[in-house]
């Protein structure tokens, strides 16, 4: 019952930026083909009234005031950039756009 | 690049049925980020409003700003929504400089508010409702600088710089339904939604609504159908639009692009196009692909939002009046006749007037000054008015007309002056020493020697013949480089030549 296709992971490997050998695609395909046959049997007893839960934790309205706190330095924010100029990072034009 | 041929506006609303659908991103005025403590400002040195959170920095964790929380909940109620019991952020996952945490936080299937609609206002009075789907929270991505090639966009750029001073600030989507039977009104209705979101905003004051310095932003979707047909069109995505002329233009536009190309038989490529402020046109720019597959999924590092059924029916009962009500009574309290009420309503300066008005201005001066000499140097100038004076500064302006200082004509040498940035009216009075001559000395003096200059004149106007006066007005005025009040010259001048 195989699901997940050796394209999909390939497809998937090019949106996360990860390059990929075509033995890793076969055997990511088949773990990911497992996994998702898993969460098939778990949806087998999840029912309709049982409410998807995207959080462990059952709390919620966790909030910040509006107050300004403390913020990096210039200096602090650049210091891992690969490349930058005195005040901004500096980055390959890369073809794309703000989304 | 080509030039687009385009359809007669009115044979393309002939054949086909324009639909219209709208994106606008409020940027909200909170003192901090949507999800960090870092401030949210506007204009500051590049990356230094920025915490470990707004660069995605391993182990940094967001927290929700609850200001900007009750801002996006009162910003469904204006928009006539629904508030959600339960709401929750999402990633939208995406590989683009200008979010260092390759992820935009955003919401997806639990909006914070859905269905609703507003009403809006066209030029002739009509009433049209906009259907509204979804109006959600996210934060705003940083400033991409593009670097080398010849036009400053990203084709052909060398590089990039990027400032995160502006990832993070929280903004709200605002999303309608497809929006029918706008027909040839398609660009007036576009115009006229984004100024009445533009109003509303303003009016609960959650934003500064700046559009020139991205603080409403409109994406304008377009498509077309041929008349008599159920199915819709592939549409198109205009961005870049950063005004409330251009969103008109915008829109105008792909009508008429999209038309040419559907009558000869073509389709329409399902993309994203820019809007080009300079040559009033679109062009191509990434087509809708593998890309646009965000994999959304609920944000791990965020807890749900619930909001209490007392904190909604507190922000409800706070909600500014309506637009259209609003509308109804400034006209009224302002005393201006249908066709200048209008002018002012759709050259989207009603907020611009009642500040002034609020600031001193009578309800005249205000709205002369703005729909009149600040709007056609903002029109020859291609932005919007209120980027180019703040009301305080108009009332001022209209405070020194009011009291003598100025004539209407030096006036408008000031409003070049504050335009200009050489500061306030009075400032600018000062430093160009603007003001009416008022010491009646100086004016005497000018108009003895201009009598002197002209004794035909003179021996007219000692023989009745007042309106001979005029050529010497005009005299004194010159030498007083205008800085005169002429009614008060003349008067001097019947009073030298002893007929006054």
């Amino acid at each position: 019952m195989s699901e997940i296709s050796e394209e999909q992971v390939a497809h998937l490997a090019n949106l996360a930026r990860i390059a990929l050998t075509p033995e890793e695609i076969t055997s990511l395909t088949t773990e990911l083909d497992q996994i998702v046959d898993s969460i098939a049997k778990v949806q087998e007893v999840a029912t309709p009234d049982v409410p998807a839960t995207s959080h462990p934790v059952p709390l919620q309205n966790v909030f910040r005031d509006d107050v300004v706190g403390q913020t990096l330095t210039r200096e602090q924010a650049l210091a891992n950039a690969p490349e930058r100029t005195e005040d901004r990072f500096k980055v390959s034009a890369i073809l794309g756009e703000e989304q | 690049m080509a030039k687009d041929r385009l359809m007669d506006f009115d044979k393309a609303l002939e054949l086909f049925e324009p639909v219209l659908g709208f994106e606008v991103h409020v940027e909200l005025n909170t003192k901090t980020k949507m999800f960090s403590a870092a401030p949210n400002g506007f204009g500051d040195a590049p990356n230094t409003n920025v915490s470990p959170v707004c660069l995605g920095l391993p182990g940094s964790l967001p927290v929700v700003n609850e200001q900007a929380v009750r801002y996006s909940i009162s910003l469904g109620l204006a928009l006539g929504c629904s508030i959600a019991p339960t709401s929750r952020f999402a990633r939208k996952n995406y590989f683009y400089p200008d979010l260092a945490k390759n992820y935009q936080i955003s919401q997806f299937d639990e909006p914070i508010a859905f269905e609703g609609q507003v009403d809006v206002e066209l030029a002739d009075g009509s009433i049209r409702t906009i259907p509204i789907e979804r109006a959600h929270m996210e934060e705003d991505a940083g400033k991409l600088t593009h670097v080398g090639g010849s036009t400053g966009r990203i084709q052909g750029a060398e590089y990039s710089l990027v400032d995160y001073n502006r990832a993070g600030v929280p903004l709200v989507e605002i999303v309608t339904k497809p929006i029918f039977g706008a027909e040839h009104d398609a660009p007036e209705l576009a115009k006229a939604y984004v100024s009445t979101i533009r109003d509303i905003v303003i009016a609960l004051g959650i934003s500064d609504a700046r559009m020139e310095r991205g603080n409403l932003r409109c994406d304008a979707n377009v498509s077309l159908r041929p008349r008599g047909q159920e199915k819709l069109g592939t549409r198109t995505e205009t961005k870049n639009v950063n005004s409330l002329r251009s969103v008109e233009r915008a829109v105008r536009y792909e009508i008429q692009r999209q038309a040419v190309i559907l009558s000869e038989g073509g389709s329409i490529t399902q993309e994203t196009r820019h809007w080009h402020e300079d040559t009033g046109s679109t062009s191509a720019g990434r087509p809708k692909s593998d890309a646009d597959d965000y994999r959304y999924f609920p944000e791990p590092d965020l807890l749900p939002v619930v909001p209490s059924a007392e904190l909604i029916e507190e922000l409800r009962a706070a909600l500014p009046e309506a637009p259209a009500i609003r509308r109804r009574r400034l006209k009224e309290s302002w005393g201006y006749t249908d066709l200048e009420f209008q002018d002012v309503a759709n050259g989207g300066l009603l907020v611009e007037v009642e500040q002034t008005i609020a600031a001193g201005a009578t309800p005249a001066a205000a709205r002369k000054w703005w729909t009149g000499e600040i709007s056609r140097l903002a029109n020859a100038a291609g932005v919007e008015a209120v980027s180019l004076i703040s009301p305080e500064n108009v009332a001022a302006l209209a405070r020194l007309v009011d009291d003598g200082t100025l004539t209407d004509k030096l006036a408008r040498q000031v409003l070049e002056g504050v335009i200009a940035g050489e500061g306030t009216p009075e400032e600018v009075v000062e430093g160009r020493g603007l003001a009416v001559v008022s010491d009646d000395g100086a004016l005497i003096a000018a108009i003895d020697d201009a009598l002197a200059a002209q004794p035909d004149v003179l021996a007219k106007i000692q023989d009745g013949k007042v309106q001979a006066a005029g050529a010497v007005i005009g005299a004194v005025m010159k030498a007083m480089r205008g800085q005169a009040d002429a009614a008060r010259v003349r008067e001097l001048i019947l009073e030298r030549a002893g007929q006054a």
